[in-house]
């Protein structure tokens, strides 16, 4: 009886999918322990078993904490604006929406510093200067305004799949629209919410670009300095540490969630929704969207342009298609593998939740927190072992953000597959298809939404990436980033901008593309 | 039956022929981990291949990312040579056994401060610890002239330096050479007392100086005169603190050869270019960097000083001896600084 249950889920396409995950997980774990075990005790004390090192996990908890909450209130307002009411031009909102994340860590870093201070732009155009902007509200502000977009496109694909009888039935019975919010939407929203929030939560964790500018001091700095003084041993423990961190916020999120269930018990099909108009004081959302468009995007894009002014001699038109085309290559076939490859993790997890689901999902959130620079590290180690010729070519390239960035595929993917009902599935079922062909057939195109939202989340963070490319690219390989990178440092900032304007740019088109397919099903005039 | 042999000889003789470019084309080909930016040695690599025909494969890093990359791959490794942001790094992979010793033609060719005294590296280019200072704040003659009066209470929170940084390190290396472990740490500590600013590196250094968070600074030389390259009026100027004075340490970026290299000539001729005077002259007029070679190059840059007088302006320490990075770190932990 229980072998047959097994049975039915040693199936290829789940077999794979979750070989490819643990061991692309345990493989960099496992170079963590090997390196750790090298270390003698004195140093231990002195360089990982410190007072500081406490003390960073404080400041790395109150960055955290202080992004997901700032985080939320940004996002909440914008994807419920474009996914409930008749505002005008959602599409331009919902891109506007998405276009922050195409914004590379410390390029906003620097857009925020560079708006205050005696030669600021403040200062430039009104002659009075505010102060910079630094330490932990500048590492909020600038960690938060492109980090909002994860909770935005959860959040509204959430929203746009939640059956409308749900909230009319409660209206129905007499909740006012207020307390339809609390009790019905905000749990329904949950997924979205949980999942969002554990991957900003990560991302804060690993992040060293906006900290290190803004000299606000987490964990990652600790790490990043031991392996910038050659050391692969403490820096080892240093990470382990930060996965115990990740460690202990997966735990939360998966007694959050235990149980839950979000698709719709009926039968019948999902009527379309009526938009929400609006008027009088509604129209101030325009201003609230205006103002974070205007900070979140045109800012970044503004400094971006203003480098570019301020003098560029000439630019290598070879050079931009070949960092377009590198960036590319890397990024696409990545977005649409891990996506792949999470997608019957998903499923399951969501069908069938079982200890090996739970499990394989957490791993790939444990892949995305194992420090990059670390995980580029043991990929070069198994590599040269294992297979030498695969080593600084493009199929590892993408196999290394394949894994790493899995774990941003989850959430949007897992929070349609929620709302998808199990019973449509069963009647196709019951009708002769096989379990691969009832999926395509009736529950692939109910997840299309949230696929397209996960797409977008791995393909713009693989064209941020510095580390792992740095580590892993094929000798002569040029992305976007690692050119950005490569001018700012040396503080030829005229010479980034052609290269950022061009990440923004191709990220924004990549991004529309996706969203224009999104069919608007559930719009209809009020 | 001739005609057939002569085919069969013409044939093989065509195909030696081929193995024999394709060989030739191989051996013509060099692999350089480069930790110093893509953007400022390309175009110098670029006239390197097209003057000597030889192929150039170019991995650009992070100085210590590569640096950490080189420890991982090993005896594996595919790089012929590497090329460090920094004499740390140089000492590091050098402690590692990873270097192969350079013949005595090459280290001769710079001056004693500037090379390995075991001759595993050589320097290329030479990058100058600077006292950079807001010109709207401060005026020339109000700034310190040595690095130690910086613990004046009365530079209270007005400086900022980058102990993150590998310069900031070597240097803090060189001043425990210099004047010794109990004065330098007296040193970082009079500093921390005094609320000295940690940026993440140079440019935010520069960057904070105009934007008037702080009026003066601990960066390296050539990144001020990048920003007046792009913008004459920048409020911020920079100048060497006295003869001799600790803040002046020059650093260097280095080259070693790698013993896994399998094209020994040609990395050796890299190496000799990378010090001609064609190549010195590109980083003293296009990279703002110095000159570091015992011959003079034909242009001198006007915004730097020569290299006699730079001789003369850093303390009297042989750069190969900066390799005590461990023991700099742990000083900079005790006292609180990291």
């Amino acid at each position: 009886m229980i072998f047959h249950k097994v049975g039915r889920y040693l199936r290829w396409y789940f077999v794979l999918p979750a070989v490819i995950v643990g061991s692309g997980v345990l493989v960099p774990f496992a170079y963590l322990v090997l390196r750790a075990a090298d270390a003698e005790a004195s140093e231990l004390v002195e360089i990982v078993f410190r007072l500081r090192n406490l003390i960073l996990f404080g400041n790395t908890a109150l960055l955290v904490a202080g992004v997901v909450i700032v985080d939320i209130l940004l996002a909440l307002p914008v994807a419920w604006l474009t996914s409930r009411t008749n505002l005008k031009a959602k599409r331009f909102f919902t891109l506007m929406g998405v276009f922050p994340l195409a914004i590379p860590s410390y390029v906003m870093a620097y857009a925020i510093l560079g708006l205050g201070g005696k030669d600021g732009a403040f200062a430039q155009l009104f002659g009075a200067s505010l102060p910079r902007l630094s330490g932990y509200w500048g590492a909020l502000a600038a960690l938060s305004f492109y980090t909002f977009p994860y909770f935005f496109l959860n959040l509204r694909s959430a929203l746009l799949g939640v059956d409308p009888a749900l909230e009319e039935s409660a209206r129905s019975l007499g909740y006012r629209r207020r307390w339809v919010f609390y009790y019905v939407l905000i749990p329904q929203l949950r997924p979205a919410l949980y999942a969002s929030g554990l991957l900003v939560a990560l991302h804060v964790l690993g992040n060293f670009g906006v900290v290190s500018l803004m000299r606000f001091e987490t964990f990652s700095y600790a790490l990043y300095l031991q392996l910038a003084s050659f050391d692969r041993i403490y820096a080892a423990w240093l990470a382990l540490m930060l996965l115990a961190f990740a460690g202990c916020l997966l735990y939360v999120e998966a007694r959050l969630l235990r149980g839950r269930r979000f698709h719709r018990a009926g039968i019948g099909g999902v009527h379309q929704r009526t938009l929400i108009p609006i008027r009088g004081w509604g129209k101030l959302s325009y201003l609230y969207l205006a103002v974070l468009i205007f900070g979140c995007v045109a800012v970044p894009t503004a400094t971006i342009v203003s480098w570019l002014i301020r003098g560029l001699d000439s630019v290598s038109i070879e050079n931009l298609v070949k960092a377009v085309l590198g960036s590319l290559g890397a990024a696409v076939p990545a977005a649409f593998l891990s996506t792949a490859v999470m997608l019957p993790i998903v499923y399951l997890g969501v069908r069938r939740p079982s200890a090996l689901s739970r499990v394989l999902e957490r791993l790939a959130y444990i892949g995305y927190a194992i420090p990059p620079l670390a995980f580029g590290l043991s990929l070069i180690f198994f590599a040269q072992r294992a297979i030498p010729g695969l080593y600084q070519t493009l199929w590892l390239l993408i196999y290394a953000y394949m894994i790493h960035f899995m774990a941003e595929a989850i959430g949007p993917a897992r929070s349609t597959m929620y709302q998808a009902s199990p019973n449509i599935e069963e009647a196709a079922r019951s009708l002769g298809y096989s379990r691969l062909n009832a999926f395509f057939k009736v529950i692939f195109p109910l997840l299309i939404r949230g696929l397209t939202v996960s797409i977008a989340f791995v393909f713009l963070s693989a064209m941020k990436d510095l580390p792992i490319a740095f580590l892993l690219r094929p000798i002569g390989y040029e992305t976007l980033a690692l050119n950005v990178w490569d001018t700012t440092s040396e503080a030829l900032f005229a010479e980034a901008a052609p290269y950022a304007l061009l990440m923004i740019i191709f990220a924004g088109l990549f991004v529309s593309l996706l969203l224009v397919r999104e069919r608007n099903v559930h719009e209809q005039p009020a | 039956m001739e005609g057939a042999e002569l085919k069969s000889l013409a044939f093989v003789i065509s195909l030696l022929t081929v193995a024999a470019i394709c060989g030739a084309v191989d051996a013509k080909e060099l692999t350089l981990y480069s930790g110093r930016s893509k953007s400022l040695v390309e175009p110098i690599i670029k006239q390197f291949e097209n003057e000597t025909q030889i192929k150039v494969k170019v991995r650009y890093g992070g100085t210590a990312e590569l640096a950490v990359a080189l420890l991982e791959e090993g005896e594996n490794s595919p790089a012929d040579l590497f090329w460090a942001q920094d004499a740390g790094a140089l000492g590091a992979i050098s402690k590692h056994g990873l270097f192969q010793p350079l013949p005595d033609t090459i280290p001769s060719r710079v001056p004693e401060k500037f090379r390995d005294s075991g001759g595993m590296w050589v320097a290329t280019s030479g990058r100058a610890r600077v006292i950079a200072y807001s010109s709207e704040q401060i005026k020339a003659e109000d700034v310190p002239n040595s690095i130690l009066d910086l613990t004046d209470p009365k530079w209270k929170g007005r400086v900022g330096w980058a102990p993150q940084n590998a310069s900031f390190q070597a240097f803090v290396t060189a001043m425990r050479v210099g004047v010794g472990e109990e004065k330098t740490e007296e040193w970082l500590r009079g500093m921390k007392a005094n609320d000295t600013k940690s940026y993440a590196k140079n440019t935010p250094i520069i960057k904070a100086l105009a934007a008037g968070e702080i009026e003066l600074g601990l960066p390296n030389h050539y990144y001020l005169l990048r920003f007046k390259k792009t913008d004459s009026k920048f409020p911020v100027d920079q100048v060497f603190f006295k003869s001799g004075d600790p803040g002046n340490l020059v650093n260097v970026a280095g080259i070693g050869h790698l013993k896994t290299s399998r094209n020994s000539e040609e990395a050796l001729t890299l190496i000799q270019f990378l010090l001609s005077a064609q190549a010195q002259q590109y980083f003293a007029g296009e990279v703002f960097e110095y000159p570091i070679t015992n011959k003079a190059v034909p242009h001198p840059n006007p915004k730097l000083v020569p290299l006699a007088e730079l001789l003369e302006r850093t303390p009297t320490i042989n750069l190969g001896d900066l390799d005590d990075l461990d023991g700099t770190l742990k000083l900079l932990r005790k006292v609180g600084i990291l």
